[in-house]
């Protein structure tokens, strides 16, 4: 194994989007050939992605395929980048999506396609960056710039109220991300370092004056930039517009990866700096959690807008992910990275599978439709599958992540499990009678009694797709392993905390 | 010291010129400008005159580096040259080359007379690079004439436009009026300590009691200083001249002498160390950010948006007033040069934009130009998303440099204020982005071929402005060994 590929393997994945987009720019524009391009790059940088899990040391806890070099001197700024098991794979969602959205988007984008595969594959190198940064710096400004390429593809490429939705999405995320910056900015001022490791040394051997006064102060900067991005309930309204509203590649990233942005970071930042604080405060985020399950199950529940309906599903999937984060328990982390790699690839696939209808109707609306399973057979099985994946049945990816994160979570108070659970039943309701609304019973309206079933590409996009979350189902382990290690540093400070209060 | 620089010298010597070469240097050129002009034909006269100022800003550039090869104090101990005045000696410098680009097609289009306006864009600059190496009350005061009254007729010279006038108006009277408080500061500090020279009133503040006499001088010279940067509560002209004046001039004003006047500022604050400045400019960094950004909000017209962008950016800077010496002028140093890359950039595509007689200068003229012209929408975006501060441009860095400075002075509450100042300004620069690529163009606006001189200032302020993003090391050690030196 050679380490000097290693070494650099990290910012060959980072950065092989970003040149491919650089390329792009001076590409003629035959559409064609743009695609194509596009395609090649995000699948060469889906197998180079691929390195990161196959040469993993399983066992070891510590960041692996690190490059640490310094960039700015003054401020003490490195350019830090490295994976454990929980980024690793968030790393591998991210290259293993973008060739399905540039897939998906092949002919539903008909006009400036260069800027627009131009913007996606920036969008990714933004995305992954995010994902292995370790230097706060660093992270900030991976963070910042995922902002740009996607209000632009949703602004740009959107549906009717796009101009509305991508200006919402972005003030919510800016102004939050702004507390996050001044967090890092204290921490930076009394450390004089933004690097991850060393600053999370120094908070843990007590070296920062001061720090008790600000903890909570720091913990919630860093919470509201994550709690707006994950959606967390009470700031989850910019979600819906922002799914309603952009096309179905800019959809399937934002529930797929930009979502998981926030969630990583809370696992990263809020665990990993601010142990003591993340416990005092587990209470109410656990209740926003929860509420969060089962509003937007129910808000699911009523949509008549088959893309919104999805939009609140992740609302409710990703309140399971913050709940088994604060539950500081082994299975609940686990469960909740899971979940996170399963509701990227499931509801990934749901995005597209909305797409593909919107492409030959032009309406999300599920009223418009009903006893497709007649004119679309194949669409309909695929669909099925997915929503099944999706609801959490056994052997598919949905169940293992939940089952983990609600066990997790009745660990640590069984009324939080069995609030929980209620939203597994909830996803079953609004989802399976969207479909048996969509699919079943007579064709309602003649127009759709000629909608052509999938065709080629459109199953070389769902394929994929269907494959991983029927082996993440049935063969969680390969994916486990690696994640175990990092929720097991990531929750040591919890045990060493938790036998500090005891011997007390 | 060496004699020669002693007060009992008479004739000034070599080396006191070498401390002055760039404004001598850019005073020649202005003069070489105004005596060509009658020579010149009208048609001729325009692209020649252009060239030859252009010519005097390089050289100055170069006299700058030709100047600081000389370091020490020069003309009887009025003039210091250390490596902050060269600094900012080279910022106005490039100011006014890139602005001097911009307006060779500028002038075209709206057929302005080139004479007096290159000479006096020239002489604007000797006031400002002066004010930079001043280390006199009365010769930093005669320095901010110079360059003001030039910006007072720049402002004017769009001829046939009644704003352009009122603009000029309004700028001679409020600035006059804003300069007599300066001389008034400049004479109340002359009782407090019995010296005009900032090195002796430093010496004379450093006692144990400070003249409350000196508290009111400081107070006073700020006025007159917090006008010429366009900080609240002194900022209610800015819009209004903004909007009237020649879109290259603006790009000049809002940058050049701004960088100048706050040379001064960290002059008098730090070096003289002027007492009871925290509170002062506590008040007058959240006030400007505040009222800058709220007033933008509701701007339809690009040139009074930014005019609105450029008080809250003033803001900014006097936080780091407010801040240790050390950290606080290397912020501010950094901040004014990469404030001044993306401002002079994004005036310049306003000024290529807004065509004949600046018809088209309101939001809805900017409504589709991403798909009108991708590069100078590309462009514009770019410089737009440096004054929001979007990491990997220069104005991250700038808005991060001055907050960390706050920080480590413990001014949290400026820090917290400056942030949701900026969460507030990324509304507007961003309405304007949003404007460009997501609306069709109701009106078809003309969108004409970048001509050179506008495609090299754009490519220079664009360079910089990333340059900056991606590489501050460098600029920010210079800035911080500058500060050093101060601090000995």
């Amino acid at each position: 194994m050679s380490t000097a590929l290693d070494n650099s393997m990290l910012t060959l994945v980072t950065f092989i989007p970003l040149a491919g987009a650089l390329l792009l720019l001076f590409f003629p524009r035959r559409d064609r050939d743009i695609r194509l391009f596009a395609l090649v790059v995000s699948l060469l940088d889906f197998v180079l992605s691929l390195h990161l899990p196959v040469h993993f040391q399983r066992g070891q806890t510590a960041f692996q395929y690190e490059v640490n070099n310094l960039w700015i001197s003054n401020p003490n700024i490195h350019y830090h980048m490295g994976v454990d098991g929980v980024s690793m794979w968030l790393v591998v969602l991210t290259t293993f999506l973008t060739p399905l959205c540039v897939l998906i988007s092949w002919k539903s984008i008909n006009e400036r396609v260069k800027e627009f595969f131009i913007l996606l594959l920036v969008l990714q190198t933004a995305l992954i960056g995010v994902f292995v940064a370790l230097d706060l710096f660093l992270f900030y400004f991976f963070w910042e710039a995922t902002l740009i390429p996607m209000a632009l593809l949703i602004g740009v490429f959107g549906h009717g109220r796009r101009v509305y939705a991508a200006v919402k999405f972005f003030l919510y995320t800016m102004v939050a991300s702004m507390f996050m910056l001044a967090a890092i900015l204290w921490l930076y001022a009394k450390t004089g370092t933004f690097d991850f490791v060393s600053i999370q040394t120094a908070i843990h051997n007590g070296q920062i004056e001061n720090f008790g006064g600000a903890a909570t102060w720091l913990f919630l900067g860093f919470f509201i930039a994550f709690a707006v991005k994950v959606p967390i309930f009470p700031f989850h309204t910019w979600l819906p517009d922002a799914h309603v509203e952009a096309p179905t590649a800019g959809s399937v990233l934002l529930a797929g990866v930009l979502l998981k942005m926030g969630t990583y970071g809370m696992f990263r930042f809020n665990l990993g700096l601010f142990p003591e604080q993340s416990r005092s405060n587990a209470s109410w985020i656990m209740v926003l959690a929860l509420i969060g399950i089962i509003y937007g199950a129910l808000v699911a529940m009523v949509q008549p807008n088959m893309k919104k309906l999805i939009a609140y599903s992740s609302i409710s999937h990703l309140g399971f992910v913050v709940l088994g984060i604060f539950s500081f328990t082994q299975a609940g982390l686990d469960g909740a990275t899971f979940v996170m790699l399963a509701h990227g690839v499931s509801t990934g696939a749901l995005f597209m599978l909305a797409g593909i209808l919107y492409e030959r109707r032009h309406t999300y609306e599920i009223s418009e439709f009903g006893g497709l399973a007649t004119p679309m057979p194949v669409y309909a099985t695929f669909f099925l599958f997915i929503v099944l994946a999706s609801v959490g049945l056994p052997l598919l990816n949905g169940f293992i992540g939940e089952f983990l994160v609600l066990s997790g979570a009745f660990r640590d108070r069984a009324v939080y499990g069995i609030l929980g659970a209620s939203g597994v039943i909830w996803s079953a309701c609004y989802l399976l009678w969207m479909y048996q609304r969509v699919f079943y019973g007579k064709v309602t309206h003649p127009v759709n009694l000629s909608l052509p079933d999938l065709s080629g590409r459109e199953r070389a996009a769902l394929w994929p797709a269907a494959a991983v979350a029927l082996v993440m189902g049935v063969a969680p382990l390969l994916w486990l392993n690696a994640i175990d290690p990092a929720v097991q540093t990531a929750l040591a400070p919890f045990a060493q905390l938790a036998s500090k209060m005891v011997g007390r | 010291m060496s004699s020669a620089n002693d007060m009992t010298q008479v004739v000034p010597q070599a080396v006191d010129y070498f401390r002055v070469m760039p404004e001598i240097v850019l005073a020649v050129f202005g003069m070489i400008v105004m005596l060509l002009d009658p020579f010149l034909d009208q048609r001729r006269n325009q692209k020649t005159l252009g060239i030859v100022a252009l010519l005097g800003s390089l050289a100055a550039l170069v006299a700058t580096l030709f100047q600081s090869q000389y370091p020490g104090l020069g003309f009887w101990k009025m003039v210091q040259v250390d490596s902050f005045s060269v600094f900012f000696h080279f910022l106005v410098a490039a100011i006014t080359a890139v602005v001097i680009l911009t307006s060779f097609e500028y002038m075209q289009v709206q057929g302005i007379r080139a004479g007096e306006y290159y000479a006096l864009v020239l002489f604007g600059a000797v006031g400002m690079s002066l004010m930079s190496s001043a280390v006199e009350l009365v010769l930093i005061f005669i320095a901010l004439e110079i360059s003001s009254i030039s910006t007072y007729i720049l402002a004017g010279f769009r001829l046939r436009a009644a704003i352009s006038s009122e603009s000029s108006l309004k700028y001679f009277l409020l600035g006059s009026f804003a300069t007599a408080f300066f001389l008034y500061g400049v004479a109340l500090m002359f009782g407090a300590t019995g010296s005009t020279s900032i090195t002796i009133i430093a010496d004379a503040l450093h006692s144990v009691d400070i003249p409350v006499l000196a508290y009111v001088g400081v107070a006073f010279m700020f006025v007159g200083l917090g006008f010429k940067v366009a900080a609240a509560p002194f900022h209610v002209w800015t819009p209004d001249v903004y909007e009237g004046a020649p879109a290259p001039i603006v790009g000049f004003m809002s940058t050049a002498p701004k960088a100048a006047v706050f040379a001064v500022l960290l002059r008098i604050m730090f070096q003289a160390d002027a007492p009871g400045r925290l509170w002062l400019i506590w008040v007058a960094a959240a006030l400007s950010m505040t009222l800058g950004n709220i007033g933008a909000l509701v701007q339809d017209n690009v040139k009074r948006l930014l005019a609105y962008s450029s008080i809250a950016q003033a803001g900014y800077m006097l936080i780091a007033f407010a801040a240790l010496p050390n950290n606080g002028i290397a912020a501010v140093m950094f901040y004014t040069a990469s404030y001044a890359a993306m401002n002079v950039g994004a005036f310049a595509v306003i000024s290529h934009i807004s065509g004949e007689g600046e018809r088209y200068v309101t939001l809805e003229d900017y409504e589709g130009l991403g798909r009108r012209s991708p590069l100078l929408a590309a462009i514009l975006t770019i410089f737009l998303l440096s004054l929001i501060g979007i990491p990997i441009t220069g104005g991250f860095f700038a808005k991060f440099y001055v907050f960390s400075a706050a920080l480590q002075a413990n001014l949290v509450g400026l820090v917290i204020i400056g942030v949701l100042n900026s969460a507030v300004a990324s509304y507007y620069y961003l309405r304007l982005i949003v404007v460009m690529y997501m609306r069709e163009a109701r009106e078809e606006v003309p969108v004409l071929p970048i001509p050179i001189g506008l495609g090299a200032a754009l490519a220079i302020s664009l360079a910089a402005t990333i340059y900056l993003g991606v590489l501050p090391g460098r600029l920010l050690d210079y800035a911080a060994r500058t500060a050093a030196e101060w601090a000995r």
